[in-house]
Parts: C-alpha cells; structure tokens; sequence
C-alpha cells in the first residue's frame, strides 16, 4: 500500500464505500475520514466523493463548501496536494472557488443516470498521468445538478490556464453542459473534479457492454503518481 | 439606536440568459395544459425569509446582501437575487 488518500465523507455522502474500494482495489492506503475529523497534514490526496451533502440543500455542495474541512482542502489544494472530487464532490469544488464555473440542474430538469462516453483533452497532472491525450474513458454519471455553466470570460481563462478537461462526446452530452464539459481541472491538473462517476468504472465485469471501465486509469493514474512522489 | 427585528426575503433564481427546467415544467404541464393561456411565462427560484437584528431597515437589507456574496448564498455566474424588506 502506498500513498495516504482521504476520502472525505459528509452527512449525506454516500458514494464513500465505493470510492473507497476502488482507491484500495488499485494499491492505495485509503480511508473514510469523517469531515470534522480530516487534518490535511496526515494525506498524500484527498477524494471528495459522490452523494448529497447536507441533503443538497441550497444548492448542492455550496454548504459544504463553507466547512472546516473545506477550508483543509483548499489550504492542501494551494499545497499542490492531489484533490479529487467526483459528481457532488466537484459541485463542492466549484462553490468552494477551487474550480471555475457553476454546476446546475440539468437542462432536461430531471436525474440522470447512466454510462457515457467521455474522452480527456490535454491529461496531466497525478490524475490523469496514465492518460494519453485525447483517450475515451467511458463511465457512468448519476445526477440532477450537473449542467457545466461558466461565462465567456471565464471559460477564456480557463482555458488560457491550458488545464486537462474531461468532455463528454458528441451525443453524450446528459445534462446540457456548456462546452460538453464533464470535467475540469487546474493548470497543473492537480484539482480534478468530474461529474462521472470512476469509482463505479473500474471492473470489466461491471461495465456494460460497448463500454471501456474508464475509471481503472485515473485510480492507477493516482497510485503512480504517490508512489513516484508527485 | 437600539437594533430592532426585520424580516428579509432573498429570492434566488437564474439569470434570464440561463434555462430553467422547473419554471419549464410548471409553464407547460401545469399552467398550458389547464387552459391559463394569460400566462406567458414562469420562471422558477428559491426563496428565503431572513430575520435579522439591525438598526434600520435599510442595514438589515445590506447586512443580508452581504451575506448572500460572503456566503455564496446565490452563484453570481448563474443566478441573480432580490433582497428586500418584507412588508407586513
């Protein structure tokens, strides 16, 4: 086992055994970490899992957002610590200002879950290190609020930042994510957050059939990257 | 001045620019379908009533705004609010 990874789990969090599994299953020293309990110092990355912290209310993840915890995560994201966060973890991301744009209901109004088709623009970073450009990772997304809003101006610093992006296909689009966006990173793709779900991708015999278990490589991305001292 | 109680309501939605799914629904399915053809549109948001320990009216609205902004109450890249008083 190597690398220290805290999965931070929040009333409401319910993806955390998974993300968990999926952490263990490809070699890292993972735990469930409840939020009051999380101390930045003891972690080598950290993964802000799926779910319905404090029950969406609000809006989701923007309660979260303003907790102790997330204070931890900003002040390890601003110490080049691997931050990952999946579906509501990435909604936490966002209103906590560490990713740009907004992240809401989807344009079709109703929950969405099933696999899609995404393939990664410009991968660096310790999640994305096994990802060779313009690879397809298929996985499953399972939300309501997951519509990818940024504005004109922001959208041109992001980019200009040149960070890797997860973009959904042409015709996978589930949510009416601006740009096709399903994820986005920071420059040096050390903050990722994605809408879809690699905890639920990362075993042949769950995937349907048509469709890669995209998630295996960002586990295995993670594992290298700790193990060779990101 | 002593501080006095104020009631505040915060109504978030979305900008006019952003498509709005419920308000949606509720235009279509309810109001079309049951003949309310007066209606033109619906636009649907989140609503809050503050009550607030303030010296005036008018601080009480401002203290509310600011912890709309400080608190990300609203996301200014998606949504516009309305503060005001409520009057009873």
């Amino acid at each position: 086992m190597t690398g220290n990874v805290a999965v931070l789990k929040f009333p409401g969090t319910n993806c955390d055994e998974e993300t968990l599994r999926a952490l263990r299953r490809h070699g890292l020293n993972a735990r469930i970490v409840w939020h009051r309990d999380f101390v930045w110092r003891e972690y080598d990355a950290i993964v802000i899992p799926g779910g319905f912290s404090y029950g969406d209310h609000l809006r989701a993840g923007v309660i979260a957002a303003r907790t102790r915890a997330v204070e931890q995560v900003v002040e390890a994201a601003l110490n080049e610590v691997p931050v990952l966060g999946i579906c509501n973890g990435f909604q936490v991301l966002v209103e906590a200002g560490l990713l740009p744009g907004a992240l809401i209901q989807n344009e079709h109004g109703r929950f969405t879950c099933k696999w899609v088709r995404t393939r990664v623009r410009n991968p660096k970073g310790p999640w994305l290190l096994l990802v060779s450009d313009k690879m397809v990772l298929d996985m499953p997304v399972a939300h309501a609020e997951g519509r990818y809003i940024i504005d004109e101006q922001e959208y041109v610093k992001l980019v200009g930042e040149n960070p890797p992006l997860i973009l959904y296909e042409d015709g996978w689009n589930p949510n009416g994510s601006m740009y096709s966006i399903a994820g986005v990173a920071s420059g040096n793709g050390a903050i990722l957050g994605l809408m879809p779900h690699p905890e639920r991708a990362v075993e042949p015999e769950l995937t349907p059939r048509g469709f890669n278990p995209g998630g295996k490589l960002i586990f295995e991305s993670i594992y290298f990257a700790l193990r060779n001292g990101w | 001045m002593s501080a006095m109680l104020f009631t505040v309501n915060v109504v978030i939605s979305y900008k006019p620019s952003i498509r709005d799914p419920e308000g949606e629904t509720i235009y279509r399915q309810l109001i079309l379908k049951n003949n309310y053809s007066m209606v033109k549109n619906v636009r649907a948001g989140k609503f809050l009533r503050l009550l607030v320990e303030a010296e005036s009216p008018e601080k009480a609205v401002e203290q509310v705004k600011q912890a709309c902004l400080d608190l990300r109450i609203y996301n200014p890249v998606v949504h516009e609010i309305e503060v005001f008083l409520h009057d009873r």
